[in-house]
């Protein structure tokens, strides 16, 4: 941090008045100027609540992604379809079960346990051939996302979460002061507030287990060079079956999470796939933090997109993906192309 | 280098294979023995979804960059054709008349599609698919959000083409030659650029990039205009298309439908351009008659299975598969006719044509 600061003194000058401002525009009660320029306080912070709550589902959905990818070069285009498949079956064994957690823990088993199948049974046997194990999870999503529809039909699901993650919460943000003098506090729903923190759980889970543990470890040295690990008497392709069901299980997790905070209806996979694509070519493929960064900017551009201007929404997603494509091709935290 | 011998190439075809002549007759005298129906919806159809199929063969085939975003060129095209000229919605239609709305819709698809090229070209393999996908993804939701200019989710309806030499060219036997002339000036020129300078440079640049650029070409420009190239062709389709439909939404630009020319594309084979059209017939007559074997609503799982089937067991798609075929069939007849003292036939009868 300190060599950080010494090296880049300028662009630190720069964060931190970005983040001082920010921080008076959250704390501060606004002046009138300000309302004038920017409407009410209350939308921005909502709307800003709103993109971080946003970018951690989308690190949820996205970390699975740019796992997979960075260990085993397999854009695994069936993603979105995994998402939605997960926040399915959670809802039907939430319902069945009446117990939102077990649906959890379901969705996350059922997607992984498929997502290892399809690595055991589909990709091993196409290995190095990218283009094609693309091809086939395009092939996959198109079957998935047609039974789906057969099974579920095209009704918007919403579940709920367990009771102590139910109503809002009354956040210590004043968003104005009456003639009164009373102070009316921000209220905020405690279910997205939750999304938020589990989504950085699951992050520094993820950072952990990569970086602690030995089979992390072992992931690590597979990014880096695949070859040189099974060389070294790794048995790579558990290695590989492993992370498929990790990253397609987070996609189920995820499924759950996002299905319970906004809702489930076809057309989702699709928005998760985007987010998800964006978000790691933004971030840089194959890495974690990479898609921190990602789904962060990427949620919080879309929510203030929505919020100040509606039609355009989503050219901001778009240009900031154009940007860093323009200025890093390999995205913000994305390493060199790994030669070989 | 100098531009001007860019195009230089050859078209003179040596030894015109009889069963080209064979298929441009049927496809000719194809309206004189068919329904309405089969002209329309199948017909001119296929050609046009074969022509948007082309423009991503063309760019896969020869430049290895899978582009997904072909279908959002043609749409873009569609687009601005219901916005320049005229529409029956009663949002835009600026009236323009219809030789100007075409030229600048196809220019401004082209140069969309450069645009394209252009963000994704620093970018190799699963990065293009990847990239391509997410901007598709991103004009759809972009032009269902957008209501000042293409008017949301219902989009626009009453898209006609021009009454010309009075003839209705929506009428299905006027519309479906000229899809079949589109199509086959198409063909034509991914010919003629594939044995090109510009063509070869680029097919080239596909087997080896690193070596193209230290010889002193201009790798990323090469690809940016073989998007431009592309695009010239996806948005003339574009047009085709709008003007079939007579009507155009964010449904008609969907991920389904890009992921449909995909599956046509590589479902046909992407090493020839004759394997688009092969993959749009086979889809539109699976698309059509595919209720009869199934429920409709299943189509879906029809396509994609056909897609998994294609991908596992014959990447270069029916064209390879019908290759693959043709070689076993002329070995075994060479085998019989090594028994009897004869010669053994050339296998690669158009490969040699690539390189002069």
């Amino acid at each position: 941090m300190r060599r950080f600061i010494e090296q880049h003194t300028f662009w630190s000058i720069v964060a931190l008045l970005f983040v001082a401002i920010l921080l008076w525009l959250i704390f501060a009660v606004w002046p009138d100027w300000l309302v004038d320029i920017l409407g009410r306080k209350k939308t921005f912070v909502n709307t800003l609540l709103n993109g971080l709550t946003l970018g951690g589902l989308y690190f949820l959905v996205a970390s699975g992604f740019t796992l997979i990818f960075g260990l085993m070069r397999n854009v695994n285009l069936a993603h979105g379809s995994m998402y939605l498949l997960g926040a399915y079956i959670g809802y039907e064994v939430a319902e069945a079960s009446g117990s939102w957690f077990l649906g959890l823990a379901v969705a996350f088993l059922a997607i992984g346990a498929s997502g290892m199948l399809m690595q055991t049974l589909v990709f091993r046997r196409m290995e190095g051939d990218d283009i094609r194990q693309t091809m086939v999870t395009i092939a996959i999503s198109i079957i998935v996302a047609d039974l789906m529809l057969a099974i579920w039909t095209g009704t918007t699901y919403q579940f709920a979460p367990p009771e102590w993650l139910f109503g809002a919460a009354q956040l210590p943000i004043v968003s104005v002061i009456k003639s009164s003098g009373d102070m009316v506090y921000i209220k905020y729903p405690i279910y997205r507030l939750a999304v938020f923190f589990a989504a950085v759980a699951v992050g520094i889970a993820l950072w952990l287990f990569l970086n602690r543990t030995r089979i992390g470890m072992m992931i690590r040295a597979g990014v880096n060079d695949r070859d040189m690990l099974s060389a070294s008497g790794v048995n790579v392709q558990l290695v590989f079956v492993l992370v498929f069901g990790i990253g397609a299980g987070l996609a189920g997790f995820a499924g759950v999470v996002g299905g319970t905070a906004l809702s489930i209806s076809p057309g989702e996979d699709v928005r998760y796939l985007l987010a998800s694509l964006i978000v790691v070519i933004v971030g840089g493929l194959g890495s974690v933090p990479g898609a921190a960064i990602g789904a962060l900017l990427i949620g919080l551009a879309e929510q203030f997109g929505l919020a100040y201007f509606p039609t355009y929404g989503v050219v901001l997603t778009f240009l900031i993906m154009v940007l860093v494509l323009a200025i890093r091709p390999q995205g913000l935290m994305g390493g060199r192309e790994v030669k070989r | 280098m100098n531009s001007r011998r860019w195009f230089s190439g050859t078209l003179s075809e040596t030894g015109l294979h009889p069963s080209i002549l064979v298929v441009a007759i049927f496809l000719l005298a194809y309206p004189g023995f068919t329904s309405d129906f089969f002209t329309f919806q199948i017909g001119a159809y296929s050609l046009i979804l074969a022509t948007i199929a082309l423009s991503l063969m063309m760019l896969a085939g020869y430049g290895g960059m899978i582009s997904l975003a072909q279908l959002t060129v043609a749409g873009l095209a569609g687009y601005l054709i219901a916005i320049l000229g005229d529409n029956s919605v009663g949002v835009m239609g600026l009236g323009w008349p219809w030789w100007l709305t075409v030229i600048v819709a196809i220019s401004i698809a082209a140069l969309f599609s450069a645009f394209i090229g252009a963000i994704s070209v620093r970018t190799e393999g699963i990065y293009t698919i990847m990239i391509t996908l997410a901007i598709a993804v991103a004009f759809f939701y972009f032009v269902r959000q957008n209501y000042t200019i293409f008017n949301g989710f219902t989009g626009f309806a009453g898209v006609e083409p021009p009454n010309l030499f009075g003839v209705y060219w929506r009428s299905p036997v006027p519309f479906y030659y000229l899809c079949l002339t589109i199509a086959a000036i198409s063909l034509g020129a991914v010919f003629y650029i594939s044995r090109s300078t510009f063509g070869l440079s680029l097919q080239a640049i596909r087997d080896n990039p690193r070596r193209m650029r230290s010889l002193g070409f201009n790798v990323a420009f090469h690809r940016i205009f073989a998007y431009f190239l592309s695009g010239l062709i996806a948005g003339t389709a574009g047009v085709l298309l709008v003007w079939f439909n007579g009507r155009i939404s964010p449904g008609s630009i969907g991920v389904d439908v890009v992921i449909d020319i995909l599956v046509i594309a590589v479902v046909g084979g992407l090493r020839h351009p004759i394997g688009p059209f092969l993959g749009a017939i086979a889809f539109v007559l699976l698309e059509n008659f595919a209720i009869d074997l199934i429920d409709r609503e299943r189509f879906n799982t029809v396509i994609g299975l056909a897609f998994l089937l294609i991908v596992l067991y014959s990447p270069d798609g029916l064209l390879g598969l019908w290759n693959r075929l043709r070689e076993k069939l002329r070995s075994a007849k060479a085998d019989r006719l090594a028994l009897n003292g004869g010669n053994k036939v050339d296998a690669s009868s158009y490969e040699s044509l690539d390189n002069p």
